[in-house]
């Protein structure tokens, strides 16, 4: 089994607040490995781990090693610009630029250079197709995305994540601000993307995890409490702490 | 404790209360605009607008002054605008609350406090005598820079931080530097607040008459080189009141000047409207 990202000993500090504590994991290539867990628990607190937007946090410390590809992304020589480019996120709210459709999903493209019109009206033409949102807005490319209703954006996030080609795609609860039905597509769109990505996904929507996952990890007071194959986990998990919060019990 | 009104009729109350300060609001700017507009009305035709002035102002017209007030204000703007903006993106961006930022701010909001004529002294002091630029278009550009220079500021600040942080979470997150950031996603949904800002600072530089009362000169001639001393509209106002020159041209000049200041407010209203609705997609 192929490991795209291996954290071990991970600790996240934020001044005197310990948010992580000794948490490991090992993320499978090309698959969807779901954190569920309370709120507050530092799930997303470790997915920005991954792509180093807690460096934006003036308080942020941490100690441990996070390895993609077995080289670890904290090292110094490590360009934050490269590692943001291979590691993808999309978050809770969606957050489209206030700009047009197309210049949203250009916009990866153009802050790495590329300046070929050719290739990013067709790079944006397909990741709006990987997105499952080419038809919504083939007509409307010039619009402006704040126009778009919410699970259109978040749609348009993805695609927006994807069009730069990253090879892992962190999500921070990206339905939970969504519409059932807007979620649906959603999750069928994390099936399809999941053969060519390694995706993350922080949900507090116990069916989601084991809709969308293979993999899930339990999150608990910064802990790793559990974790192992989403199956596992939700039919007979090890751990009392676990099976009450799946359960209901407590969260 | 017994009820002195009842708040359905408390509520009814407060909101006439509110609604006349809104309308008293409105009619104060309607009269001074009529007023000035009224009075300024019998001599404005094409000769007083298109005209060079006669007998120091007494006749003729004021199309010099009309220049020399642009001429100022562009090299305001032009000085100012690069200015506070780099200043604004500073403070909004880059600076961690500490002293220089405090200091900054302190600076900015003193410096909009202070009154127009010792802008005046200051630039006869520095730009006029020190720098030896003489009573010219620079020098009163220069003043009025300074002049425009914290409101310009405090807007662009203030638009700035107003954009939502998550559109930069999202830039930074696909890769892009702070600047790319900055200058592709927070400057352009900024935009409509800082055209605000710069038209309110313009608004300053153009009706100011006692900060380039010592810088400009009073030229009655078209100033074309930087150096050239000028009269800009609100000048040549102060001098045909002050000095009993001719009170019914300086109505005039006070009528083209508020239109001026009418017409370049409703036409930037109307763009950054314009703009802000594309982007955000009404």
């Amino acid at each position: 089994m192929e490991y795209r990202i291996e954290v071990k000993d991970l600790n996240v500090y934020f001044d005197e607040l310990h948010i992580l504590k000794n948490v490991s994991l090992k993320i499978h290539k090309n698959m969807v490995t779901a954190l569920i867990g309370p709120s507050g628990c530092g799930k997303s607190t470790f997915i920005r781990t991954l792509n180093r937007m807690n460096d934006l946090i003036d308080t942020f410390k941490m100690d441990g090693d996070v390895l993609l590809d077995g080289k670890d992304i904290y090292d110094p020589k490590v360009d934050v610009v490269e590692l943001r480019k291979r590691v993808g996120m999309v978050f809770q709210k969606p957050n489209p630029f206030p700009k047009s459709i197309f210049d949203n999903v250009a916009y990866g493209l153009k802050v790495h250079g590329i300046t070929d019109n050719e290739v990013i009206t067709e790079k944006v033409e397909e990741s709006l197709k990987s997105a499952a949102l080419w038809d919504e807005v083939k007509n409307i490319l010039d619009k402006s995305a704040m126009g778009l209703s919410g699970g259109q954006q978040q749609r348009l996030c993805i695609a927006r994540t994807i069009a730069v080609e990253p090879e892992v795609i962190l999500m921070d609860e990206p339905c939970s601000a969504l519409d059932p039905i807007s979620t649906t597509k959603i999750e069928d769109l994390i099936h399809k993307l999941k053969k060519d990505y390694t995706i993350i996904i922080v949900t507090h929507n116990m069916q989601q995890a084991t809709r969308v996952s293979k993999h899930t990890a339990f999150f608990l007071h910064g802990e790793i409490i559990e974790n192992g194959p989403t199956d596992k986990i939700f039919i007979e998990p090890c751990d009392k702490r676990t099976e009450d919060y799946i359960t209901g019990r407590f969260g | 404790m017994h009820r002195i009104i009842s708040p359905k009729i408390a509520q009814k109350v407060m909101k006439l209360i509110f609604w006349i300060s809104g309308i008293i609001t409105i009619l104060i700017l309607l009269v001074i605009i009529g007023y000035v507009i009224l009075k300024g009305m019998p001599v404005l035709n094409l000769e007083f607008i298109f005209g060079d002035p006669i007998d120091s102002g007494r006749e003729g017209g004021i199309f010099p002054m009309i220049i020399s007030s642009a001429y100022v204000t562009l090299i305001a703007l032009l000085v100012a605008t690069p200015l506070s903006m780099g200043a604004a993106i500073y403070l909004s961006e880059y600076a961690s609350e500490g002293k220089l930022v405090a200091a900054i701010r302190f600076g900015a909001e003193t410096l909009s406090s202070i009154p127009s004529i010792i802008f005046g002294l200051f630039g006869l002091a520095f730009f006029v005598i020190y720098l030896d630029m003489g009573w010219s278009v620079l020098s009163g550009g220069l003043t009025l820079a300074l002049m425009a220079l914290p409101t310009i500021l405090a807007t662009s600040e203030v638009s700035i931080e107003s954009i939502n942080k998550s559109y930069s979470e999202g830039s930074l997150a696909l890769g892009a530097t702070k600047w790319q950031t900055i200058n592709r996603v927070v400057l352009p949904a900024a935009l409509p607040g800082i055209t605000t800002g710069i038209i309110l600072g313009m608004g300053r530089a153009i009706a100011e008459a006692a900060a380039i009362l010592y810088t400009v000169g009073a030229a009655l001639a078209i100033p074309i080189s930087i150096f050239d001393p000028a009269r800009p509209l609100p000048l040549h106002l102060y001098i045909l009141a002050t000095e009993g020159i001719s009170l019914e041209n300086a109505y005039g000049t006070a009528a083209v000047l508020v239109i001026i200041i009418i017409i370049i407010t409703v036409v930037t209203n109307t763009l950054v409207d314009r703009y802000s609705k594309k982007m955000m997609g009404r």
